[in-house]
């Protein structure tokens, strides 16, 4: 292993793999936040030379937090498959990143070497691609995954529903929900993020969208984005449907205290589901991540947040999940300055998630006091479905009245379908085709008309 | 574009298409109907800003129109919209842009100076240098430049009960459009409960955390901030209280009392500060604040 290359003669000498990998990374305000981002643009290529020189055993030996220490980085490393890492172990990350591009390597080819990566190399690789590499390698990666259905077929591509209200409004709720399934959105969750997280509301929540669901026969599966044990407790103590259960994650063990979880949480929420829920399964986990969040809960242990990030999917590859999002914009400019960064880290967020080997989806958004607007989230929507992107989000007109922020709006993946010429879940597909609302995957005049579900 | 301008063109474009000598008759049609259409009328185009979103409907034809205009007015979203093709319509995607112009303009302008001096408090900053090292360094935007602490020092009156401050945080609008109405509320109420209230002033570039040094400077019992809210598309002008009993450097987070959603159409400023008022009285009976102090 050699920390030390020249550029235009100028000796670039680095103290450890973690300064490497922070050196690396593209300019991200909260590497600089945290003062661990490369002082030049030229320390920056150094540091991306030194790492194309690493091998992926060189990464694997130096996990961002030590084994002993973080229960995060023992549930990666235990998951590695190691007959599959040792043929992978000896490639440097330069010949790891042309593995990935050749015309050779097969998409299975990847989801087979996968289980053999730890979030290190994950995210290693992912710093020596430049933006349409990220778009190139992850289109050659497909992930599904079943709840009720299936989501990330080839010909796909799906949104959340995310009906949020200020107060929590049955009525508002039910207005969202209307109007977003009237345009196409909800094939992969109908998902709220609650105001009031109380057991008894959170099982209010799930027990009206349920109602919603079988009432209209919607082929799809809903979440109410509590804290785990909210979510067991309003299943257990007042009978509410759980199709799937959800938790934000952090890519330390300390990161994930902050969020009040742990290993173990997580696995019981999963046997609850698994064992009481109201799904088909077997994908019964939605997990939310975000660069950023380490960094913000000081877990960060001196690393990156891509690689922090790369650790979020690795812990959640354990549990075998049907949806998996970063929310990328959400955490403002002191992690994400500006349009160009949000972009960057969405990309490598999504190609991340791929290749770690999870259902992965992306929040393109944004909050207003970021130099970002929605050209830019709209721009950030079409990558993501040019790299084959499993779901993205779907608030009315983009504009999230609980959460104060803007994402992509019930609009957006319907227009991202027609322009790539892709369709949602088939079985949401055809419900669409029954509501009137598509014809052929494309929105008819009805769409849009969310009072067809006020007939007597 | 002249009227002289645009006979040359019209003549030349006729020109081209061999319309030839006799097709003057037709130039002056022409010229005269281009001018007719750039005439300038008099009106003025209904202010977009003014549309409340609850009652908007947009959608043509619904099969149930009325039950939903019902159903949507209970959510405070852009819900009945509409399309075109699988596209917004042009309206609700002007409101938006409008909308969020004033979240931006909130955020990135800065408080004008001279309105706060009219409200009588004097400018310190904190260790920020401009709106850029604000926003990507709230570290900094948590701690008093060496020049606003000396100044606080000299104009401030020393260990007051109570000391309220403005800043800016994320919403230079909150404060132009709350603070008039909202701080002589506060001191009003205060003065009614005979409680002493120090010398105000106004935060540039403020994190709600810099009020734990501004307690420390200030010895006060109780310090008060007003700052303003990370924008949102429904409102820009949203400002918070925060209140800390004894509030020193380093102290949980827990220990700040929070009033927050203060604008025209949240709580309104005058209502605001006379309930701030009664939360300090309540905190220096009890010397608590936050998870500490159960109102």
């Amino acid at each position: 292993m050699i920390l030390k290359t020249k550029l235009f003669g100028h000796v670039y000498e680095f103290k450890s793999v973690c300064e490497v990998m922070a050196k690396a990374n593209e300019e991200k305000s909260g590497d600089k936040l945290a003062g661990i981002a490369a002082e030049t643009a030229e320390e920056r290529v150094a540091a991306k030379v030194v790492l194309s020189h690493l091998t992926l055993n060189d990464l694997r030996n130096n996990p961002a937090v030590p084994y002993e220490e973080d229960e995060v980085t023992r549930v990666i490393q235990d998951d590695i498959n190691e007959t599959i890492f040792n043929e992978y172990k000896n490639m440097t990350v330069a010949e790891f990143r042309e593995w990935l591009l050749s015309e050779k390597t097969t998409p299975d080819m990847i989801r087979h070497a996968s289980r053999g990566l730890t979030s290190e190399c994950v995210a290693g690789v992912c710093k020596l691609m430049s933006n349409l590499d990220l778009i190139y390698a992850a289109k050659k990666i497909r992930v599904e995954a079943h709840c009720n259905t299936t989501i990330g077929k080839d010909g796909t591509f799906s949104s959340r529903l995310q009906p949020n209200h200020t107060t929590d409004d049955p009525k508002g709720i039910v207005a969202s929900v209307m109007e977003g399934l009237s345009l196409g959105c909800g094939d992969a969750v109908i998902g709220i993020n609650p105001v009031d997280d109380s057991v008894e509301s959170v099982a209010r929540l799930l027990k009206m969208l349920n109602e919603f669901k079988n009432k209209w026969e919607v082929p799809t599966q809903c979440s109410v984005l509590a804290h785990i044990t909210t979510q067991v407790e309003a299943a257990e103590k007042f009978g509410a449907p759980l199709d799937m259960v959800f938790q934000s994650i952090a890519g330390s063990q300390k990161g994930n205290e902050a969020f009040g979880v742990t290993v173990q949480m997580i696995q019981d929420g999963r046997d609850m589901v698994l064992s009481k829920g109201t799904s088909t399964g077997p994908n019964v986990n939605y997990f939310e991540t975000g660069q950023g969040s380490e960094l913000s809960s000081e877990a960060h242990n001196g690393w990156d947040q891509v690689t922090m990030e790369a650790r979020c999917y690795g812990l959640a590859r354990h549990f075998n999940p049907f949806l998996v999002n970063t929310v990328v914009g959400f955490i403002g400019p002191e992690y994400l300055y500006d349009s160009k960064q949000v972009t960057r880290a969405g990309l490598e967020d999504h190609f991340m998630g791929k290749l770690t080997g999870i259902s992965m989806g992306c929040d393109a958004c944004y909050t207003n006091h970021m130099k970002a607007d929605q050209n830019d989230i709209e721009n950030l929507a079409t990558l993501l479905v040019a790299a084959g992107c499993n779901y993205v989000m779907g608030v009315p007109q983009g504009d999230d009245c609980m959460l104060m922020y803007q994402c992509t709006g019930f609009h957006e993946a319907a227009g991202l379908r027609e322009i790539f010429g892709l369709r949602p879940i088939k079985e949401f597909d055809a419900w669409m085709e029954k509501m009137g609302f598509s014809e052929n995957g494309k929105l008819t005049p009805k769409a849009g008309d969310a009072s067809v579900f006020l007939a007597k | 574009m002249d009227e002289k301008d645009l006979r040359t063109i019209i003549e030349q474009v006729l020109s081209e298409m061999n319309v030839g000598g006799a097709a003057a008759p037709a130039v002056e049609a022409a010229c005269a109907k281009a001018c007719e259409a750039s005439n300038i009328e008099d009106g003025c185009i209904p202010d977009i800003t003014e549309v409340d979103i609850r009652t908007q409907y947009l959608v043509e034809n619904p099969e149930h129109g009325e039950e939903y205009a019902e159903l949507k007015f209970n959510a405070p979203c852009r819900l009945g919209i509409g399309k075109a093709g699988a596209r917004y319509k042009t309206l609700p995607q002007l409101e938006f842009r409008a909308a969020h112009s004033a979240a931006q303009d909130a955020v990135f302008n800065d408080v004008d100076e001279d309105f706060v001096k009219s409200q009588n408090l004097f400018i310190v900053q904190t260790q920020c240098d401009c709106k850029d090292t604000y926003l990507t360094r709230p570290d900094l935007g948590r701690k008093l430049s060496p020049e606003a602490v000396a100044t606080i020092k000299e104009k401030c009156k020393k260990n007051p009960t109570v000391q309220i401050y403005v800043s800016d945080g994320l919403s230079s609008a909150s404060v132009a459009a709350n603070i008039p109405d909202l701080l002589p509320a506060i001191l009003q109420g205060l003065q009614n409960y005979k409680i002493d209230v120090g010398t105000p002033f106004f935060v540039k570039y403020g994190r709600v955390g810099v009020m734990d040094e501004i307690s420390e400077v200030t010895g006060a019992d109780v310090t008060c901030t007003l700052i303003g809210e990370r924008p949102g598309l429904i409102t820009a002008e949203s400002m918070s209280a925060y209140i800390a009993y004894k509030a020193t450097v380093g102290m949980p987070e827990a220990r700040r009392t929070v009033v927050s959603n203060i604008h025209k159409a949240g709580t309104i400023p005058a209502e605001a500060g006379a309930h701030i008022a009664d939360i300090i009285k309540i905190m220096l009976e009890k010397k608590a604040s936050g998870t500490d102090l159960k109102l």
